[in-house]
């Protein structure tokens, strides 16, 4: 196997950083091992190929997006805009992570080991075989879901150490496809107009436990266990409506 | 003064940041310096600026103005109003240095003041007599501009990127033990020197991340009680409306914030009876004071920091405890920038202020005042 790429990012900028990144990539690395990474953005902008890139360090926005193949690990805290239109990435995060994470994206997995902030998955959508999912193991913000038209949000609260709700206000508004299953109770009071509960089949909890598989694995060294986890209930949503505004503009 | 517009440059964000030692620790200038031009991506050289506080012990009880002027004949005029109504304790240039970047700077002044006769009753005291200075400056004297007033404390800023701004300024030859910073993204109003961040009236200083779509509603009220908007820019009114609920007014920060930033009406419903009298009487008297729009802003003080979101966070915001010292920023890589290892990091729910005070002062008197 080939060696990783090692970058000491440190007061890189981050056009050197996603230049080099690609460069190399075009050289044929496809291991690549960032340090002293500090808020760089756009890291993985945009790559096609099966990479794997170790973040270590706080990464900045828009990480991997629009990237197709690959994954990316951060061993730390991610900001706003993770996975941002992202196609077929899967980017794990060993923190928490900001807002608008998964915007428009159509493929790839996200696993956040923490929290994350305000409106994940707004716009997330399937194509054709293309599922995005997105696992938050921490509680979500505001506006969870927000206008998604497909894909896979899963919320699992495991940590529950700070007040807060599971989950904000504005729960899947403006969903029109899609599901989003949410480990423990939610108050209907936070529902988007948009969203109903529907029933927690067998086939939920089959699928659940292959998604949730997959996470554990890349959080070993927490302890993890799907059967525990699967052990307490989820409620399922999904939209009401395929089309919520479909009559907002006829008359 | 030069004044450019938007459409000379890309599009991108404003970006804050703030420290505040509770212990009062020193932190040198180059900290902050250093944190906001960490976001320097979120500016576009249109604006930066700071404010430190502490950082004039030699003159601790004296009213520092900072005024930026157009010529020396809206110098000579300032002064002379100055004279008339202050004794002045000391007086100089502030002190800049020439940098490659920084050209076209207005004519940059300090002046540290006592008022004459200072006024003591209770409807006009000698924070509203030097409010009204501060006023009357900005409005009737062409092409003069007080950027700072507050004790022991000041603000420093320009047109330029945060790490130019901060090297004309010799912000690194400054101590304070409270700093907030901008780096400014100017989006509908124009780029100049008195349109950049931090807004200040007294000791309040206020940077501000968004766009507040209510200034006109918040600065017809704020001409009701004697304040004038002089500045061009909708970050003005938030010092204002500050300077107006908590000093004025009386009212507890935590109560300013939420006037600023008031829940839903649906949420309020919900509350429990005690709450929901208290918001809805908050509404209903400073319904001209909430911010309509996305914002994150810093609000500084003699007391303290605060941060606050507006309620459906269409603005990033970090906070970060280490020690005695909080931090908050528009990206926690500008935290961890000067603060690698912090002992918790999150990111506060919108809507709610995180408040971070002196330790003296909240073992003091005026404490009481800031809570609820």
């Amino acid at each position: 196997m080939q060696e990783p790429f090692v970058i000491d990012a440190k007061g890189m900028y981050y056009r050197k950083l996603n230049q080099i990144i690609r460069d190399k990539v075009k050289e044929g690395y496809r291991h690549f091992v960032l340090h002293n990474v500090n808020g760089q953005r756009y890291i993985g902008a945009g790559i096609m190929e099966e990479v794997f890139i170790e973040v270590h360090g706080v990464a900045g926005n828009d990480l991997g997006v629009f990237m197709k193949r690959g994954t990316i690990v951060v061993y730390d805290d991610a900001q706003d805009g993770v996975g941002n239109t992202m196609e077929g990435t899967k980017i794990v995060v060993h923190g928490m992570a900001g807002d608008v994470c998964g915007y428009g994206m159509r493929g790839g997995k996200l696993h956040i080991l923490k929290d994350i902030g305000y409106r994940t998955g707004i716009h997330m959508k399937t194509y054709k075989d293309m599922v995005p999912v997105i696992i938050i193991g921490g509680k979500a913000g505001d506006f969870f879901g927000e206008y998604m038209a497909g894909g896979i949000l899963i919320l699992l609260n495991l940590w529950d150490d700070d007040d807060r709700p599971i989950v904000g206000n504005f729960l899947g508004t403006g969903m029109h496809g899609g599901t989003i299953y949410i480990r423990g109770n939610v108050d209907p009071y936070l529902f988007g107009k948009e969203v109903g509960i529907r029933e927690f089949t067998e086939e939920d909890e089959r699928l659940l436990r292959g998604y949730l598989t997959d996470y554990c694995n890349d959080f070993k060294d927490y302890g993890l266990n799907v059967d525990e986890i699967m052990s307490e209930p989820f409620i399922k949503l999904v939209p009401v409506s395929t089309r919520p505004y479909g009559k907002i503009y006829a008359y | 003064m030069v004044v450019m517009t938007t459409r000379d440059r890309e599009i991108s964000g404003c970006g804050l940041a703030g420290i505040i030692s509770r212990k009062k620790v020193y932190i040198p200038g180059e900290v902050i310096v250093r944190s906001i031009t960490h976001q320097k991506e979120r500016g576009n050289g249109l604006g930066a600026g700071y404010a430190g506080y502490g950082i004039y012990p030699q003159f601790p009880d004296a009213y520092a103005f900072h005024i930026m002027y157009d010529d020396e004949l809206s110098r000579k005029e300032t002064e002379e109003y100055i004279k008339k109504h202050f004794h002045v304790i000391h007086y100089e240039e502030i002190p800049t240095r020439r940098t490659k970047r920084i050209q076209d700077s207005p004519l940059l002044w300090r002046y540290f003041l006592k008022p004459i006769e200072p006024p003591d009753v209770l409807e006009f005291n000698e924070e509203d007599f030097v409010m009204k200075a501060v006023m009357d400056i900005n409005t009737y004297i062409n092409g003069a501009y007080v950027f700072s007033s507050g004790k022991n404390m000041g603000a420093f800023k320009g047109v330029g990127e945060p790490d130019d701004i901060g090297e004309f300024y010799r912000i690194e030859e400054y101590q304070a033990y409270l700093w907030v910073a901008h780096t400014r993204f100017p989006t509908n109003t124009p780029g100049w020197w008195g349109g950049a961040h931090p807004f200040t009236l007294l000791d309040w200083a206020v940077v501000h991340n968004g766009e507040i779509s209510s200034y006109g509603t918040n600065k017809r009220y704020l001409e009701m009680f004697g304040y004038k908007c002089t500045l061009r820019t909708d970050t003005e009114v938030v010092a204002y409306l500050i300077d107006l609920m908590v000093r004025r007014h009386k009212l507890p920060l935590r109560i300013a914030a939420y006037a600023l930033a008031s829940p839903f009406w649906k949420d309020i419903d919900r509350m429990p009876e005690r709450e929901k009298k208290l918001f809805t009487a908050i509404r209903m008297v400073y319904g001209a004071a909430m911010l309509n729009g996305p914002f994150a802003i810093l609000v500084s003080w003699n007391g303290g920091l605060m941060g606050l979101n507006d309620r459906i966070k269409l603005r990033p915001f970090v906070a970060a405890v280490k020690d005695d010292k909080v931090y908050m920023a528009s990206e926690e890589s500008s935290i961890r920038e000067v603060c690698p290892d912090p002992d918790r990091v999150w990111a506060p729910k919108a809507g709610d202020p995180v408040i971070a005070l002196f330790e003296d002062f909240e073992r003091g008197e005026q404490f009481r005042e800031y809570q609820v």
